[in-house]
């Protein structure tokens, strides 16, 4: 089957410095797919290029198979949820909503917006402007006026970003829930690890306008391969040439004799976190690891002499 | 009195000494009796004010309004899209800026003088249009209505291209994009997003060009010949040739009048729509 979207090759110059470094990716239709990786990464870029904002220096964009690099804005059957929403301020919530489907001469507009308005939950809100909604009710408009239109490939930047952390995790949820509900491939830019791997199908991982791994959640956490796509998606303990992440590294007062993938270690300080607690440790050779052990078990004290290990299954075996 | 209220003091004296002041000396003298030789004098009368019905003057009054409101129109028509594209531009904003305020480098009636040697018999344009053989007598462009209009726009042209300008700048880049990505060709971001947003900036720029061109009288005087009598003709022809200072005084209080009552009307509707 032909992917909803496609890219390949995409490079994008701008002045003094390349922001988009020859990327690839194929994303199936009705998936959540989200492009992760730090400020500056090139994947805001990357979704402009899609949405058809900037032009690409090199490369092809094709939705549904058919090229698209010409194509304006306007042309192409794709939408944006901006990162501040970039709701019209003059428009109420259903003008807003309205405003697509007005310019591409849609019938029954009234009842397609009347859906739209209940999908998001905003119907006895129809009649505020932007300035009278809350956050959330905002990014719910900024998305039911993108949903309506039935793109081919929803875009989202940061579409959490500007939420309060407590509505961050409930949207989390409300989005993926309303992605697999309406159908429509989502294609999520974020620099959230939590949130990547808890919306996606699939994510790619991002660095200097390059993809540095594509693959499904559990893959990219579990299997890095890189070390910047370990790193980037949590914390890892670097012992000699193994990665291990803090959840499946084990600490003891004594191993076993003849342990393998046991190292010695001096406790530098044990952090409550409430649900768990975590024990820094200086390693023989001088770096650092986090261990994360178990409310209640044994408490470790600064300068106790410990045994650090773990199990072959965890270890990220990495270049 | 706390601090604050003193630092405020010199707008008080400026405000009292330069306008309510003045204002005062104009109600009066449109309150009293024409002197023989200019001036004023005693008695007390409301006849300025009778004489004001003449359909004479009326007629002067509708002429100026038309004027000023097809010239704030022009303006418009001109100002809203060099606006939106020194707004809009990447590169060379300043130059586009200092280009629109050049003007105001030089007298205004230097620079009207200027348009009276383009526009005259023997002017730039009809020399030549003639040396060309495009025509043979000269163009009547200079005292006529359309020489006035020209002039009031030309000179007021920056009044509405810069809160015009103030306002795009600050717009939102994202929601021409929002546009856009919503299925609006440009023509159509410019109608449904830009205008309406930029609704303050035209409203400024709308009064910052009515209200001088209802008054204009250098203009009229000297690209019209005063062939074309505006209100600002008429009040100025009252203090000198006519020597009729009070009716004169009643003639800009009326003016005065009109021109609050319209803003006030205008900015009122407009509070009402945002809130």
């Amino acid at each position: 089957m032909t992917p909803v979207l496609e890219v390949r090759n995409l490079v994008k110059d701008f002045p003094g410095q390349r922001a988009v470094d020859g990327i690839s990716l194929a994303i199936p239709q009705g998936s959540f797919f989200s492009l992760l990786g730090p400020s500056g990464c090139g994947k805001t870029t990357t979704l402009r290029l899609i949405a058809g904002f900037e032009e690409c220096t090199e490369g092809d964009i094709l939705l549904k198979g058919e090229r698209v690099n010409e194509r304006k804005p306007y042309e192409r059957n794709v939408s944006t949820v901006f990162q501040n929403y970039a709701l019209f301020p003059h428009l109420t919530a259903r003008g807003n909503i309205e405003f697509g489907l007005k310019r591409n001469g849609a019938t029954n507009i009234s009842r397609r917006v009347d859906d739209a308005l209940k999908l998001v939950n905003l119907t006895e809100k129809a009649s505020r402007k932007p300035a009278q909604l809350s956050g959330g009710e905002r990014q719910r408009v900024a998305l039911a006026r993108s949903l309506v239109l039935e793109p081919d490939v929803l875009l989202l930047d940061e579409p959490l970003a500007a939420l309060d952390p407590k509505l961050r995790k409930q949207m989390r949820i409300e989005l993926k829930a309303m992605q697999r509900r309406v159908g429509i491939t989502f294609l999520l830019v974020t620099h959230d690890q939590e949130e990547a791997l808890s919306m996606s199908d699939q994510l790619a991982v991002m660095n200097q306008g390059r993809i540095e791994q594509v693959g499904s959640p559990e893959e990219v956490y579990l299997r890095p391969q890189t070390r910047f796509v370990a790193g980037f998606l949590g914390a890892v303990n670097w012992i000699g040439d193994v990665g291990i992440r803090p959840e499946a590294t084990k600490i003891v007062e004594h191993a076993e004799d003849g342990r393998p993938r046991t190292v010695v270690a001096r406790v530098i300080e044990s952090v409550f976190l409430g649900d768990r607690v975590q024990v820094l440790v200086k390693l023989a050779n001088g770096e650092q690891a986090v261990a994360q052990v178990n409310r209640g078990s044994t408490t470790f004290q600064p300068g106790q002499s410990v045994q650090i290990c773990w199990d072959a299954a965890d270890e990220m075996k990495l270049p | 009195m706390k601090l604050r209220s003193w630092f405020l003091l010199p707008t008080w004296l400026a405000m009292a000494l330069l306008f309510a002041a003045p204002l005062a000396i104009v109600l009066a003298y449109s309150l009293l009796t024409r002197g023989v030789y200019g001036g004023v004098e005693h008695p007390w009368t409301g006849e300025s004010y009778q004489r004001l019905i003449d359909p004479l003057y009326l007629v002067i009054l509708l002429r100026s309004f038309i004027m000023a409101l097809v010239a704030t129109a022009l303006c418009l028509m001109f100002a809203f899209p060099a606006a939106l594209f020194i707004s809009r531009t990447p590169r060379h904003k300043n130059l586009y800026l200092q280009l629109v305020m050049l003007p105001f480098w030089t007298s205004f009636l230097v620079r009207t003088y200027a348009w009276l040697f383009l526009l005259r018999d023997t002017g730039l344009i009809n020399t030549a249009l003639q040396a060309l053989g495009i025509i043979h007598e000269p163009l009547q462009m200079l005292y006529t209505s359309g020489a006035v209009l020209l002039g009031l726009v030309y000179g007021y042209l920056p009044f509405m291209v810069l809160p015009i300008y103030a306002i795009l700048e600050r717009l939102d880049p994202s929601l021409m994009e929002a546009a856009a990505d919503l299925g609006a060709r440009p023509v159509r971001t410019v109608f449904s997003v830009i205008i309406p947003l930029s609704k303050p900036g035209i409203i400024a720029g709308c009064v910052l060009v009515f209200i001088p061109c209802l008054g204009a009288y250098l203009t009229p005087d000297l690209l019209g010949g005063g062939r074309t009598v505006l209100v600002g003709n008429l009040v100025q022809n009252q203090f000198t040739t006519a020597r009729d200072w009070p009716f004169g005084s009643a003639v800009s209080i009326l003016l005065m009048l009109l021109v609050t009552a319209l803003v006030w009307v205008f900015l009122r509707r407009q509070s009402e729509q945002l809130a």
